[in-house]
């Protein structure tokens, strides 16, 4: 029996994830990857490429099945519980603004999907008149004037948009954890702070618990509450509080260095 | 010659044969897939129904069988594709070739069976006034089944599952992020449309050939195909709403059923070569779009370079032309 604290939310204890097991290419991806994630956190983490970051996201989300180790959701064992059954639980925003939203249909069904996110689907409509209103005044919070063209078809919509939609999509049903994998990274630089402050307006006004990959370093000092930095698959720093707020792009390259014995290799974790 | 029969007959058939052209339209443009199972599952509708009619059953149930056989061709194409994660193409191809054998299995080793007993056919002339012409029988059944359909698929896709088939069929990443179980969705997708397709087949044997032929659903999904490109090209405009797209494919696959009628008059065209034609019309219409394009571009890069001649090259160069 395991025992663990209340404000406890996600526990990821010991994972491991490889890809191509058995062929000339495995590479393991986490390495016996330990991570505590309390209520109300709102998690930054970064780490260069390859370091597991979007892994760890994705093994969270349930795309990809751990190896080893164990998951536990609110003291609920998801190891293996499938993508479909944890989005109920988990609301997910991706890097690329394609990824989170349907183009063929309009900007009030894609929300309507997402407000059905945590029922089950039958035969009742699609779409209810009152739901409209629910969903004109999440719009109107975007302000980007996406209320009166809530019959528009998403695929018409710029990336920061889709992207903005996508977040309100994510966080219409209050989700136990938000998964936010570089949401603004493909975005221009306005519309990517843009995105970034909305991400943050919502998560603070909601209370919710939120893990957010990043490449830019002063973002994920300025944003959240506690940061973790990835490498070779594992956490290898994990700083909050008084300590994150203090925190300096110096600071984090030496603590890398020093942890890791090994410099940052990706100029876009510097330039972001 | 084209004459009032050869324009009749055409919506006859094409009437019975838009309701294939629906369920081609449920995988191709809503799920996003091209369905091959079609072609097996046309033709097993009409051997289900030929054989169980000749065997005393009433052709209403009969045809109701001839639908839940096109439910099972699609569950088998839906499993193929998305719990052995075989390519779409390939799986429908897979039941295509299984529904050849499975066909001649249930027609008991013929390629043709003839229905003997009271079809669907019959039981409309009982219905209509006596001597009501076989055109007449097919355009009456087909509007009301055709306009079934479209109420039934006009109420599906708007509730709930209905949104999350069309979801998983525009994004599926983003359907399995809200929760939806794609794999079941593709399936049911599949389901439905093989299921119309099978009662199409049911249709045209009872009421247009009189008997199931294993070979019938030869080119099934062209056919669709090409129904499907005539009725989009010809009536929808972009945010059209989702009944009228219905009724604009029942209307392509009039129009296709028509051209060929009328094709077919001609004397220097054969009934072997209805095939090609088909192939030519889906061809062109699938081109279309960028033959469309590629005049465009062409147009204005004409015209760009017209303007830089006339207006920057002389500014640039001090006024000397520059040939």
């Amino acid at each position: 029996m395991l025992i663990w604290e209340v404000s406890t939310l996600l526990n990821m204890m010991h994972i491991e994830k490889s890809f191509n097991i058995g062929t000339i290419n495995e590479k393991k991806v986490l390495n016996d990857l330990s991570l505590t994630i309390n209520d109300g956190d709102f998690i930054t983490v970064i780490g260069g490429n390859g370091a597991g970051k979007s892994t760890m996201l994705n093994t969270i989300a349930g795309v990809y099945k751990v190896d080893g180790g164990r998951i536990l959701l609110d003291g609920q064992d998801i190891t293996y519980k499938s993508e479909t059954d944890r989005a109920q639980y988990i609301g997910r925003v991706f890097q690329d603004p394609m990824m989170g939203t349907a183009p063929t249909m309009m900007i009030e069904e894609n929300l309507a999907m997402a407000y059905r996110r945590t029922k089950k689907r039958g035969l009742g409509w699609g779409i209810s008149a009152k739901e409209r209103e629910i969903y004109r005044q999440a719009l109107a919070q975007l302000g980007l004037g996406l209320e009166d063209r809530m019959s528009t078809k998403v695929g018409l919509l710029s990336g920061g948009q889709r992207q903005a939609v996508t977040l309100l999509m994510a966080t219409l049903q209050k989700p136990k954890l938000l998964l936010l994998d570089e949401h603004t990274a493909a975005l221009d630089p306005a519309t990517s702070a843009k995105v970034l402050e909305l991400s943050d307006k919502i998560i603070k006004e909601n209370n919710l618990t939120a893990l957010m990959v990043t490449h830019n370093m002063q973002n994920a000092i300025d944003y959240g509450n506690r940061l973790v930095m990835m490498n070779g698959g594992r956490i290898i720093l994990d700083i909050s509080g008084e300590e994150k707020k203090r925190l300096t792009i110096e600071d984090l390259l030496k603590k890398f260095e020093s942890v890791s014995g090994g410099k940052f290799t990706t100029d876009s974790v510097l330039l972001g | 010659m084209i004459t009032t029969a050869t324009l009749i007959s055409g919506l006859a058939q094409g009437l019975i044969w838009a309701i294939m052209t629906l369920g081609v339209y449920i995988t191709f443009r809503i799920l996003d897939i091209a369905d091959l199972t079609v072609e097996g599952s046309f033709p097993l509708g009409a051997a289900v129904t030929a054989v169980l009619i000749n065997g005393g059953m009433h052709p209403v149930l009969a045809v109701f069988m001839a639908i839940l056989a096109g439910c099972a061709a699609g569950l088998v194409t839906g499993i193929f594709h998305t719990i052995f994660k075989i390519p779409a193409i390939l799986s429908g191809i897979l039941t295509m070739i299984a529904l050849y054998s499975v066909n001649i299995r249930i027609m008991s080793d013929k390629a043709t069976v003839a229905i003997v007993q009271p079809s669907v056919k019959k039981l409309m002339q009982n219905l209509l006034p006596e001597g009501t012409p076989s055109n007449t029988i097919s355009i009456v059944l087909g509007v009301i089944v055709c306009l079934a359909i479209v109420a039934l698929l006009y109420y599906f896709f708007g509730t709930e599952i209905g949104c999350a088939v069309r979801a998983t069929g525009s994004n599926q990443n983003m359907a399995r992020s809200l929760g939806v179980r794609t794999d079941r969705i593709i399936i049911l997708g599949l389901m439905i449309s093989n299921a119309l397709v099978a009662l199409s087949g049911s249709l045209i044997a009872q009421l247009d050939y009189g008997s199931a032929l294993v070979t019938m659903g030869q080119g099934t999904i062209v056919i669709g195909l090409a129904s499907v490109i005539i009725g989009e090209v010809i009536f929808i405009r972009k945010d059209r709403n989702f009944a009228i797209k219905l009724i604009a494919i029942i209307a392509g696959a009039i129009i296709y059923r028509t051209i060929i009628a009328c094709a077919l008059t001609f004397s220097f065209l054969k009934a072997t070569d209805l095939k090609i034609i088909t192939a030519i019309i889906v061809s062109i219409a699938l081109a279309l779009p960028v033959i469309k394009q590629s005049i465009a571009e062409r147009k204005l890069r004409a015209e760009n370079a017209k303007r830089f001649e006339t207006e920057f090259l002389n500014a640039d160069m001090g006024g000397e032309h520059v040939a």
